[in-house]
């Protein structure tokens, strides 16, 4: 009824949000300049977010790389250029699928788990208990996850593409009779290291950072009760995929010279 | 020792201290000393600001107006190094224990000592079993803190609270939810503790029975205020309206039962 009213309101507590967000990033990011010399707590992080989610990106790789394998060449083969579908599937894989559907399946897998058990840690006043023990959690919780998340995904992103293209491989030449080495020549031609595969790395090396900071945030600013981690949890997928989404398109557009 | 000797050098106190929680006001002048190496029991009906006083005690949160005081210096209102020096002279036992989900009861209680020392690992080892077996857990090692009974839980935090040998440690709502066997325990650990490592203890309860019983002194809060103060003795015997109800347990007296609402009747029918 009261459209004006509720806007206002909403936009008032979408620019809170926000800020409270960029303190926290500023705060995550001080903790986790500290945390780089306590290599042990970023190793046990790098395997919750980074092996733990291996498997689902392997997966999912192979299944994307065979499905670009399969609709590539019903295409290509109307004009004759299936030889082409080697730098099909990498171009495909290495600009665009995947570090996005890396960080699509490293929201839903890693960055929801970090925010529940975060939201968990304050809801079971596990992170006020290190403050009353004067540990910063920004140091001790925040800080090697921030690391983790960062490092981790460019690195599933790299997996998700390289099984990706073994899946294009399999479906190219086992189903179809491309020639092996036309397959692999033609990525090898048609795919630049510098404008291809850089750029692809560094769209996951962004998505991991804003992936991982909406999944840190959304946990430490959770209520602490178990709809309020609840709803944090979802939030974090749901942002996170908007966020993916979006700013795929802007570096697309800035990198291959839309904008 | 006489009231007067007690509060000569008080470890912490509260003056004119205001507080407020989305806008409802807990604390609107409070004032207390926490005299040293003594059990000091804050008790009031729930929600009356207990568990908050602990917090700004502890500088996890700050305070409107008025001063928090702690072994001489002020608690620092926001987060800093010198707040982070102060904390390693507290300890405190949460409600829910607190304990690290991901550690051992071990490793929690080892958990201060690697983060806050450069003790060798045999040193660390040496201390967290001398404070499991303080707790009667040093069999208990090994186990997760989800293997845990609530009065188990609740002792391996107050090892891991004491671990660092605080001069201070904090106890929010000990008693709650536990067994009379570990209730009994934990009440004995909390004196025992106190006169063996001398350390100063503030609990805070609305156990009338359990804190009177350990406690060498007693504040009442209500309504954001102290609204007695005294020996266990002292406010067990007031004739104060407030006092005598909240030490009783009665149900009728000027701390009201209901929250406040209209007219019963008028509700009802319309």
């Amino acid at each position: 009824m009261n459209f004006p009213g509720n806007l206002g309101r909403f936009g008032l507590r979408f620019v809170a949000r926000l800020g409270a967000s960029f303190l926290f990033l500023v705060q995550a990011l001080a903790g986790a300049v500290k945390s780089l010399p306590r290599f042990h707590l970023i190793i046990h992080q790098l395997y919750s977010v980074g092996v733990l989610t291996m498997l689902i990106i392997l997966v999912s790789g192979l299944f994307v790389g065979m499905v670009l394998g399969l609709q590539g060449y019903y295409q290509l083969v109307n004009f004759s250029a299936e030889s082409s579908l080697g730098m099909v599937v990498a171009l495909f894989l290495v600009r665009e699928l995947g570090p996005v559907l890396a960080a699509l399946l490293f929201a839903g897998r890693a960055g929801s788990a970090l925010t529940a058990e975060i939201g968990l840690m304050k809801a079971t006043e596990q992170l006020a208990a290190m403050e009353m023990m004067a540990v910063d959690p920004m140091t001790r919780v925040i800080g090697p996850r921030f690391i983790a998340g960062f490092i981790a995904l460019p690195i599933l992103a790299a997996m998700l593409s390289g099984v990706g293209v073994l899946g294009g491989y399999l479906v190219g030449h086992g189903q179809f009779g491309v020639d092996a080495g036309v397959y692999w020549s033609s990525m090898q031609n048609g795919v630049d290291l510098v404008d291809d595969v850089l750029n692809g790395v560094i769209k996951s090396v962004v998505f991991g950072f804003v992936v991982t900071w909406v999944a840190l945030f959304e946990g430490y600013d959770a209520v602490p009760t178990s709809e309020g981690v609840s709803r944090a949890t979802t939030r974090t997928v749901v942002t996170s995929s908007l966020a993916i989404l979006g700013g795929d398109y802007v570096l697309t557009a800035l990198m291959f010279g839309g904008l | 020792m006489s009231e007067v000797n007690m509060f000569e050098n008080p470890i912490a106190q509260a003056k004119s201290v205001h507080f407020s929680f989305d806008q409802r006001s807990i604390f609107n002048g409070l004032d207390l000393q926490i005299p040293r190496g003594k059990v000091t029991a804050i008790m009031g009906p729930s929600g009356c600001g207990k568990s908050t006083f602990l917090g700004l005690l502890g500088g996890r949160l700050a305070t409107l107006a008025g001063t928090i005081w702690f072994d001489g210096d002020a608690v620092p209102q926001r987060k800093s190094d010198a707040l982070y020096v102060m904390r390693k002279k507290m300890g405190m036992l949460f409600q829910n224990s607190a304990l690290l989900t991901d550690l051992t009861v071990f490793e929690n209680v080892a958990f201060p000592l690697r983060e806050q020392t450069d003790l060798p690992d045999v040193l660390i080892r040496i201390l967290v079993l001398l404070k499991l077996e303080m707790v009667g857990l040093r069999g208990a090692r090994d186990l997760m803190p989800a293997a845990l009974s609530g009065g188990m839980s609740r002792r391996v935090a107050l090892a891991r609270a004491i671990v660092l040998d605080p001069k201070m440690v904090m106890y929010d709502e000990p008693f709650v939810g536990l067994d009379p066997i570990s209730m009994g325990v934990i009440v004995g650990l909390i004196r025992k503790l106190n006169d063996a490592l001398g350390l100063t203890s503030v609990v805070v309860t609305h156990d009338v029975a359990e804190g009177c019983s350990i406690a060498d002194y007693v504040y009442l809060l209500d309504s954001g205020k102290v609204i007695g103060h005294g020996t266990p003795e002292e406010m067990l015997a007031s004739t104060q309206p407030e006092i005598h109800q909240f030490m009783n347990g009665l149900p009728d007296g000027p701390v009201g039962y209901h929250y406040p609402a209209n007219d019963y009747l008028t509700d009802l029918r319309s």
